[in-house]
């Protein structure tokens, strides 16, 4: 269970954007967060997969209260989470060949050794070939680089997947190909999703329930 | 969507015929970004190019405007009015007579389009001086007149690129390419990453704009925002147009009949969701025959041939029950 209760969270102090919001998200739920541009449903999602330390509010991660964000928590509490943001090419060094940008996690955690069976069978999933593996972002397109920022998300194999607007810059195919591939690790590991977007249709048919911005006791920040 | 689908009598604003655009690389190779496109384009019409990222779209826009890195070769032709072949004008009548004030380019990301260190009205008022012959004095006035029209909010004015939301940034950079009165509107994914009402309102008034006088290009991979308001629709794949066809055949009834246009549209969420299998082909590594075979479920071996652009759609196996 992830559980988001009574979030405040901004970017300036006395300044949130946001006041009182709570989420839960039941293990191997899907829920789609819907709200319109700049209302701060990316921040909530930060602080749910806690990567931004909220002013006021708990964040509970199967019955434990977080207890600190970004470089602060727990390394087993942070790898619970696989995030994948919204433009690929803010989110990949642009020095490591797509091979080396998936492993990363990996290597970060001590699991090198991993690599090379992992990284080629979860890119087959995604469906990069060899020949792709060994670019680098400036040489593939968008939806090629968001394929490899999913298939990092999941290296690790988390329990919670965090997507804050995934397929916004992606055309009809590649967005229908990289949900079916968050779909088939969910039906897999049984993880929980977090899936944050403005596409109402597109959530609607891809989560188990959504949840509009409106709804969830947010009161306006300022 | 009651202006007419098909050219009238008037000549076209846009004639591209036979567009092609490869970039010499490295070692000899090139890399073929637009191969032999055909469309025109009249006056009150809106044709959406649409296409996955990385089919070459957005190198057909640069090419209509000469913006084309200089190891960009091009072939064939893209006839403005009457008088203007765009793919041979040279840089001197680009900038003095084309950009801004008979194409009018809005950007696929106005945040990184705008000036960054200058505010919204100073930029407006620039290009009002030196596209339109407005005095001196009504400058600042015919400003406000141009923001008003892309209804970019007064109290914004004064602000800076960084300071806008994405929806406001979108409007100063529509405002920007209304202020020429351009017969020609140049839209390059002008709705990424803004949410659906966002979109909606800022395709609407692109087509608002367009009116009855001037023709509108929307290249974008937004098939809803596609279909709100195109009157034609072309699909490209691989640097060339597959599809060609009414958007309201295409969309409705009898649907797409290039394979790969009906997969584009069965991947819609309120659709069938299911993606189309693999992924395009390089465009430095293009197949000799058709580029979508390897992912199309109709090949046969007719495929190893590259099909013509016939009757509106390129394919061995245009879906002939389609056929209207």
């Amino acid at each position: 269970m992830l559980e988001l209760q009574d979030v405040t969270a901004g970017y300036e102090r006395r300044v949130p954007v946001f006041r009182d919001v709570s989420l839960t998200v039941a293990p191997g739920e899907a829920v789609g967060l819907l709200g319109p541009s700049g209302c701060g449903k990316s921040t909530l999602a930060r602080v749910g997969a806690l990567l931004h330390r909220p002013d006021a509010g708990r964040v509970v991660i199967d019955g434990e209260a977080a207890a600190g964000w970004r470089h602060r928590a727990p390394r087993a509490r942070r790898t619970a989470f696989g995030v994948v943001f919204q433009q690929p090419r803010l989110s990949a060094d642009p020095r490591l060949r797509l091979t080396d940008l998936i492993a990363e996690p990996l290597r970060a955690n001590g699991r090198g050794n991993e690599v090379t069976y992992n990284v080629r069978e979860l890119a087959e999933k995604v469906g990069l070939g060899p020949e792709l593996l060994g670019r680098r972002p400036h040489e593939v397109s968008d939806g090629q680089l968001q394929r490899a920022c999913l298939a990092r998300a999941l290296v690790l194999r988390p329990r919670w997947l965090v997507c804050d607007e995934m397929t916004a810059m992606l055309d009809a195919s590649t967005t229908a190909a990289l949900v079916a591939v968050v779909e088939e690790y969910r039906a897999e590991t049984g993880a929980g999703l977090l899936a944050v977007g403005h596409d109402r249709v597109l959530l609607q048919r891809w989560c188990d329930r959504t949840a509009e911005w409106s709804d969830l006791g947010a009161s306006p920040g300022k | 969507m009651t202006t007419s689908t098909f050219p009238g009598p008037s000549a076209p604003v846009l004639s591209v015929q036979g567009l092609s655009v490869r970039f010499r690389m490295r070692g000899g190779t090139f890399v073929r970004a637009v191969s032999d496109a055909h469309f025109e384009l009249a006056a009150g019409e809106c044709l959406a190019l649409v296409g996955e990222s990385g089919c070459g779209k957005s190198v057909l826009a640069s090419a209509l405007l000469g913006l084309l890195p200089g190891n960009a070769e091009t072939a064939g032709s893209a006839l403005l009015g009457d008088d203007i072949d765009l793919l041979r004008a040279d840089e001197r009548t680009l900038a003095r007579t084309v950009r801004g004030r008979r194409i009018g380019l809005v950007p696929q990301s106005p945040a990184a389009h705008l000036t960054p260190v200058r505010t919204v009205r100073s930029q407006l008022e620039e290009t009002v001086r030196e596209l339109t012959d407005t005095p001196k004095p009504g400058i600042r006035k015919a400003a406000v007149a141009a923001a008003e029209r892309a209804a970019f909010p007064d109290g914004h004015l004064d602000r800076y690129p960084h300071q806008l939301s994405g929806g406001l940034a979108q409007r100063a950079a529509t405002a920007l390419a209304l202020i020429g009165d351009a017969p020609l509107l140049l839209a390059d994914e002008p709705t990424t990453g803004l949410d659906r009402d966002l979109v909606e309102r800022t395709v609407d008034e692109l087509k608002r704009h367009t009116g009855e006088t001037r023709a509108l290009l929307m290249i974008t991979h937004d098939l809803a925002a596609a279909e709100r308001i195109a009157d034609r629709i072309a699909v490209m794949y691989a640097g060339r147009i597959v599809e060609h066809a009414d958007a309201r055949a295409f969309f409705g009834e009898p649907g797409p009949r290039h394979p790969y246009a009906r997969g584009l549209l069965d991947a819609l969420p309120e659709r069938e969701f299911t993606p189309i299998p693999g992924m395009p082909p390089e465009l430095a590594d293009l197949p000799a025959g058709c580029a979508f075979a390897p992912r199309c479920p109709t090949a046969t071996s007719a495929c190893a041939v590259l099909p013509p652009l016939d009757d509106g759609v390129a394919c061995h196996h245009a879906l002939e029950a389609q056929r209207a």
